[in-house]
């Protein structure tokens, strides 16, 4: 218990400390917000689907989330080539705490990101519909930032270098972002982007966001948790796998 | 195994897909002794101390590290020992005491005995009144200092230092090399290192062992190496048994990612 706590309390550390890392995390989701929001608000009002911040935003919370998750996972690179890997591999402690231990705390990050963003849409003009389901938001949120924690450290302990930085962001950040209803209705779409869609695991934590906090959804909110929270699942225990098999 | 003897290995082979970086190695190393592993560049010592550490399997051979196995046994042989490795395994963004604290949860010392423990080793390396800054804020000395006091914080019995004096001024490295001395001397601590300073080893290693190509060429005290080389110094020794042509060693992913670290602004 002992190491899993020490490992969360790393990260959580890390975080808070580096400020400036804070801001510029939050200030891609802003952006988007504001001028994705602000900007297309008219078209989508004038498409008949009402107001675009009050749509967007869990979506933007969603990134937020996604983001942090991703990078605070994929960092077991740098604390493979900066050496404080090592330390951990050869205490006597069991690889799967150690991922665990990072894990939860890539996750507590996230969420707290995405709360953090949350905080800021409010401020833009988003309001949330119902605070009795804002619990249930929070777990969506965790769900999400637990399955891309795991995601980013199984991919980072495949990778030796930062190459892999650029690689993840354009072939999996973005393409996960851009198609999971995080931005546009999953009403009326053509099949193939469907498809795509509902493949995608941060459709569900996205939809179960949006319905948690503005009352919309597209699929059943038990179908979005029970599919998040499963995949988030099946995600840490591959994760592990990755992670236990790291050599240095 | 006879009692006195802490590490015991037997016909040690690593192979990783086209060389063999560990061939066949046997030697043993007794209890509160220091022993140390001479050899150029690639010539298989650190392969060993992670084979040694359970970082590393083995391809073949038969390892005892204080009793235990390290391949079926690795929590047991984990306990045993405290490692500083080659490059620093610090985390820069916690403070010194933080990171002695990491360490100290990792091994399980008892709360109450935690804070005792880490106080006295940061006094025993000059680094107290640095405790609440930050790793990133240290000098090489300082951060080679630091890891040594957190190698120790759970009372390993043996302390591996893989070229502990790499890229240190010649006070640090006195200093250092007093610090390990005096646990040797005091705790009765094993010490196995690794080093291409031979004045230092002629200095303090009570045996050595001249490794190149994965193979010990010869092992015994300092003395008996020069005698039956028929040289004055271990270096003359160390010269005249592995040759004197320059090893390369192609820069490691961990050189390349330090440079792109730089320029990432990261450090």
């Amino acid at each position: 218990m002992g190491a899993i706590y020490i490992m969360w309390l790393r990260q959580i550390k890390k975080y808070w400390r580096s400020k400036a890392r804070i801001i510029s995390s939050l200030a891609q989701p802003i952006l988007f917000l504001v001028a994705l929001g602000v900007g297309l608000g008219p078209v989508f009002q004038k498409a008949g689907d009402g107001n675009y911040i009050q749509f967007l935003a869990p979506g933007i919370i969603a990134m937020a989330i996604l983001f942090t998750a991703m990078f605070t996972g994929i960092e077991v690179i740098w604390d493979r080539q900066f050496g404080f890997l090592k330390e951990t591999l050869v205490a006597p402690v069991a690889r799967t705490k150690i991922m665990l231990g990072r894990t939860l705390g890539g996750a507590t990050v996230a969420t707290l990101q995405g709360v953090v963003v949350l905080l800021i849409s409010l401020l833009i003009g988003f309001h949330v519909s119902n605070w009795a389901y804002f619990p249930l938001a929070l777990v969506f949120m965790f769900a999400i930032a637990l399955f891309f924690t795991a995601l980013g450290t199984t991919i980072g302990s495949g990778f030796r270098d930062m190459q892999a930085f650029p690689l993840v962001i354009n072939f999996i950040i973005m393409p996960l972002f851009f198609l999971s209803g995080a931005l546009f209705p999953l009403n009326d779409l053509p099949g193939g982007i469907v498809a795509v869609t509902e493949v995608n695991p941060l459709t569900y934590g996205v939809d179960g966001l949006r319905y948690c906090l503005t009352g919309l959804g597209h699929f059943s909110v038990i179908a979005d948790i029970l599919v998040i929270v499963i995949v988030a699942i099946i995600m840490n225990v591959i994760g592990s796998y990755a992670f236990s098999k790291i050599q240095v | 195994m006879a009692d006195n003897i802490i590490i015991d290995v037997n016909g040690l082979t690593k192979k990783f897909k086209k060389i063999t970086a560990v061939d066949n190695v046997s030697f043993q190393v007794k209890k509160g002794e220091i022993f140390a592993f001479l050899g150029p560049n690639g010539a298989g010592k650190t392969t060993t101390i992670k084979i040694l550490t359970t970082l590393l399997q083995p391809t073949s051979g038969r390892i005892n590290v204080n009793g235990f196995d390290p391949l079926h046994q690795q929590a047991d042989v984990r306990k045993s020992f405290g490692i500083v490795f080659q490059d620093s395994s610090l985390d820069d963004d916690l403070t010194a005491y933080e990171n002695m604290e990491f360490h100290a949860v990792f091994y399980s010392v008892p709360r109450d005995l935690r804070k005792k423990r880490i106080e006295y080793l940061l006094k025993f390396v000059d680094l107290w009144d640095r405790k609440d800054d930050f790793v990133k804020t240290f000098s090489g000395g300082m951060k080679r200092r630091l890891e040594i006091a957190r190698a120790l914080t759970h009372h390993p019995k043996i302390l591996f230092l893989d070229e502990p004096t790499l890229g240190l001024d010649p006070q640090t490295r006195n200093h250092l090399w007093e610090y390990v001395m005096k646990l040797n001397k005091d705790e009765g601590m094993t010490v196995f290192l690794t080093t291409h300073y031979m004045e230092e080893a002629d200095k303090i290693c009570d045996r050595v062992a001249i490794i190149d190509h994965g193979k010990i060429i010869k092992q015994g005290s300092s003395r008996e190496l020069k005698q039956a080389t028929n040289t004055k110094t271990l270096e003359q020794a160390f010269l005249k048994l592995t040759g004197y042509s320059i090893r390369d060693e192609s820069a490691s992913s961990t050189d390349i990612m330090r440079q792109q670290g730089k320029a990432w602004g990261r450090k």
